[in-house]
C-alpha cells in the first residue's frame, strides 16, 4: 500500500460530508422545509403566478443568453492573451479578473451610468432606438459582464497547452484557416467551453447586486428571481421567498447535472 | 518532384536563419540536412512546406514558382519531431483527415477514404490499430501514424523534420531502416533534418551538411566522409583529430614526417585532420613522438588518447600488442590538410 500525503479516505470522507452537511446541506435542507411548510397548494399558487414565471424567464433566459456572449467572447479574450505578446497585456490579465473582485453593486452603478439614456453608450445607442438600462438588454449586459472572466480562466490553460505544431500539420495535410480552426483548435477546447459556460451561467442565475441597478426591476418584464425573493422578504413572505428560493435551488441543480454530465461526456469523446 | 532553392534568406526578427541557400534536389531523391542546431536546417525545411515565409530567394517544384502557394495548397507531406498527431481523433482519423477536408468536389467518397486508411495502416506495419486514439500508442507507433497522415494525401514530395529526434536508440535504429526501405518501395522525393551523422550517412543518397545559415557541402555520404570540404565538417562526421603542420612546395610535413604531398594549397602553417583510427603506433621510418597516457580495450578494439605538443590525440586500432603507457612513436596516415584559418 501506497503512503498517502492526506489521513485515508474514512478521514477524508468524513470531513467532507461534516463540512458539506454543515455548510451546504443543512441551509439548503432548511430552506425546504421551511418552503414546503405551505403545502402543495400553495406552492403551485406561488408558481403560477404570472409576475413569478415571468420573473424565472427573466433569470434563467437572460443568463442562458448571457453565458453564451460570455462563451464567444471569453474564447477571443483568452486568445489574445495566449496566442501574442504585446505591450499591455499583463495588464489586460489583470483587469479580466476585474469583474470578480468588485463589489457587484459598483459595477451595476457603473453599468447604469454608462449605458444610462445620458451615459456615455447610452446615449448614441438611444439615438439608434436601442435602450439598454432599464430593459432585459441591461440586465443581459451585466449578467456578461460578471460572467466573463469564468470562461477567460477556464479557457486559458488548455489553449496555451495547445501545441502549435498540430495546427502546422493540419495546414500541411490542407486545411483552411477555418478547417484548422473547427476541427483542430475547437474540439480539445470543448470541455473547458463548456466549463467556462456553466460558471458563467451559474453566476449569472443568482447574480443580484450588478442587475438590481441596471435593471429598472419592473415586474413581468426586467424583474430577476433573486430581486423577487427580496421583495417578498422586505413584505415578511418568508415562506413565499423559501418556496421561489427552492424553485431556484432545484432549477439550478437540475441544469448544473445536466451540463456536468455533458461535460463528462465530450471529455470521454477525447479519449482522455 | 524536382526541387529548386535559389538563393533564400529566412530571418527571424534580425536573426539570419538562412542567409543565401542554394539547393537542388532531383526527382525521387532522398536527401538529408546535417547541421548542429541553429545551423538554419530546420528553417530550410519548414521554409519548403510553406511554414517560414522567406525574405528573399526562390522556391520551385518542378518548375513552377512555390513561395507563392501558402502551406495548404503546397500538397507537401511534413512529419514533425513530436509527431503532432490530433490527440481528439482516432488513428484512422488522423490519416484520413487531409482526405476528409477536401471540399466535396474533389473529396473520395467515405469507403474510399477508409479503404486508404487501411491501405496505409498496412504500409507503416500498425494494421488493426484504427481505432485507438494517438496517446494510446507507442512513441514509434505514433510517428509512423504521423508518416501514414502525411502519406494519405499522395505528396509530391516528403519533408521530415528530426523524425527519430524524441524517440529511443532501440527504435530509431529500427524505424531508419523501415523508413529507407519504405522510400525505395513510394520513390517519393524525400528531404529530412537530422544533427545525427549517422542518420545522415545511413539513409540518404546526398547529404547536405549546414553550419549557421549557409550550406557547408553537398555530396553523398561516401563523398562528404572521404573528402570533408572544411575543418568544420570533417570534425562533424565523425571524431577527429588535429595536428599543426606545414606547407612548403605542396608538401605537409611535421616534423620529419611527410603527411601529405602534391597539395594545392599555399606555403605557410597548416593543420593536419585525421581520425581515431587512421593512426599507426611504432611504424618504421620517420615518425612523431608521443606520450601515451591512457589505453582501455573496448571489446577488440583499443581505444587510447596520447598527448602530442600539448594536443591530446585519440586512437583507435584493432591490435593492442605494441601498446604500452608512456613514450611513444606515431605516424598518422591519410591525413587531410586544411589551410590554418
Amino acid at each position: 500500500m501506497t503512503r498517502r500525503v492526506l489521513p485515508g479516505l474514512p478521514g477524508t470522507l468524513g470531513l467532507t460530508l461534516f463540512y458539506l452537511t454543515a455548510m451546504v446541506l443543512l441551509p439548503l435542507a432548511a430552506l425546504v422545509i421551511r418552503a414546503t411548510g405551505i403545502g402543495f397548494g400553495g406552492f403551485a399558487a406561488q408558481i403560477g403566478s404570472p409576475r413569478v414565471l415571468a420573473a424565472f424567464r427573466a433569470s434563467f433566459g437572460i443568463a442562458f443568453l448571457a453565458a453564451w456572449v460570455d462563451t464567444l467572447l471569453g474564447l477571443l479574450v483568452a486568445w489574445v492573451l495566449v496566442r501574442y505578446r504585446f505591450p499591455g497585456r499583463r495588464l489586460l490579465d489583470a483587469l479580466v479578473d476585474l469583474p470578480i473582485a468588485l463589489p457587484t453593486a459598483v459595477a451595476g452603478i457603473a453599468l447604469t451610468e454608462l449605458y444610462a439614456e445620458t451615459g456615455w453608450f447610452g446615449a448614441p445607442l438611444a439615438a439608434l432606438g436601442i435602450h439598454v438600462a432599464f430593459t432585459p438588454l441591461g440586465i443581459g449586459v451585466a449578467l456578461a459582464f460578471v460572467g466573463l472572466p469564468f470562461v477567460v480562466r477556464a479557457v486559458e490553460p488548455v489553449l496555451a497547452d495547445l501545441d502549435r505544431d498540430v495546427e502546422e500539420a493540419a495546414a500541411t495535410l490542407g486545411a483552411s484557416s477555418w478547417q484548422i480552426f473547427r476541427r483542430v483548435i475547437l474540439p480539445p477546447l470543448w470541455p473547458a467551453l463548456l466549463t467556462g459556460f456553466t460558471l458563467a451561467f451559474g453566476r449569472g442565475i443568482g447574480e443580484y447586486g450588478s442587475v438590481i441597478f441596471i435593471a429598472g426591476n419592473m415586474p413581468g418584464i426586467s424583474e430577476i428571481v433573486p430581486l423577487l425573493i427580496v421583495v417578498k422578504l422586505e413584505q415578511y413572505d418568508t415562506v413565499g421567498a423559501c418556496v421561489l428560493g427552492s424553485l431556484m435551488l432545484l432549477a439550478s441543480f437540475a441544469i448544473m447535472l445536466t451540463i456536468n454530465a455533458l461535460q463528462s461526456w465530450s471529455q470521454r469523446r477525447l479519449g482522455n | 518532384m524536382r526541387i529548386e532553392i535559389t538563393g533564400l534568406v529566412c530571418r527571424y526578427g534580425t536573426t539570419p536563419a538562412i542567409s543565401g541557400v542554394d539547393l537542388t534536389i532531383a526527382d525521387g531523391e532522398f536527401v538529408a540536412l546535417l547541421g548542429p542546431s541553429g545551423s538554419g536546417k530546420t528553417t530550410l525545411l519548414r521554409a519548403m512546406a510553406g511554414l517560414e515565409i522567406p525574405e528573399a530567394g526562390g522556391l520551385a517544384f518542378d518548375g513552377a514558382d512555390a513561395l507563392a502557394l501558402p502551406p495548404n495548397r503546397r500538397g507537401v507531406g511534413f512529419v514533425f519531431q513530436h509527431y503532432a498527431l490530433f490527440k481528439h481523433m482516432t488513428v484512422a482519423d488522423n490519416i484520413a483527415f487531409g482526405l476528409s477536408i477536401r471540399p466535396r468536389a474533389r473529396r473520395p467518397d467515405q469507403a474510399a477514404i477508409a479503404a486508404k486508411v487501411d491501405e496505409l495502416l498496412e504500409l507503416v506495419q500498425l494494421p488493426g490499430l484504427g481505432r485507438r486514439y494517438p496517446q494510446q500508442l507507442s512513441g514509434g507507433q505514433r510517428q509512423r501514424v504521423a508518416l501514414a497522415r502525411a502519406l494519405a494525401i499522395e505528396p509530391q514530395l516528403l519533408l521530415l523534420d528530426e523524425p527519430f529526434g524524441a524517440l529511443d536508440t532501440q527504435v530509431r535504429t529500427e524505424l531508419r531502416l523501415w523508413l529507407k526501405d519504405l522510400h525505395r518501395r513510394l520513390g517519393v522525393t524525400s528531404v529530412f533534418v537530422t544533427h545525427d551523422q549517422e542518420e545522415a550517412m545511413e539513409l540518404a543518397d546526398r547529404i547536405v551538411v549546414m553550419r549557421a545559415g549557409r550550406i557547408e557541402q553537398i555530396g553523398t555520404p561516401a563523398e562528404v566522409y572521404a573528402a570533408p570540404a572544411s575543418p568544420f565538417v570533417y570534425g562533424f562526421l565523425g571524431q577527429a583529430n588535429q595536428i599543426g603542420c606545414t606547407i612548403a612546395a605542396g608538401v605537409a610535413r611535421a616534423g620529419a614526417v611527410v603527411l601529405a604531398d602534391g597539395l594545392d594549397l599555399p606555403d605557410g602553417p597548416a593543420t593536419a585532420w585525421f581520425r581515431p583510427y587512421q593512426i599507426d603506433v611504432a611504424p618504421d621510418g620517420p615518425a612523431l613522438d608521443g606520450d601515451l597516457i591512457d589505453l582501455s580495450a573496448i571489446g577488440a578494439r583499443v581505444k587510447g588518447t596520447l598527448s602530442h605538443e600539448g594536443r591530446l590525440v585519440t586512437l583507435e586500432l584493432s591490435d593492442r600488442t605494441s601498446l604500452v603507457v608512456g613514450p611513444c612513436r606515431w605516424r598518422p596516415r591519410e591525413v587531410r590538410i586544411y589551410p590554418a584559418a
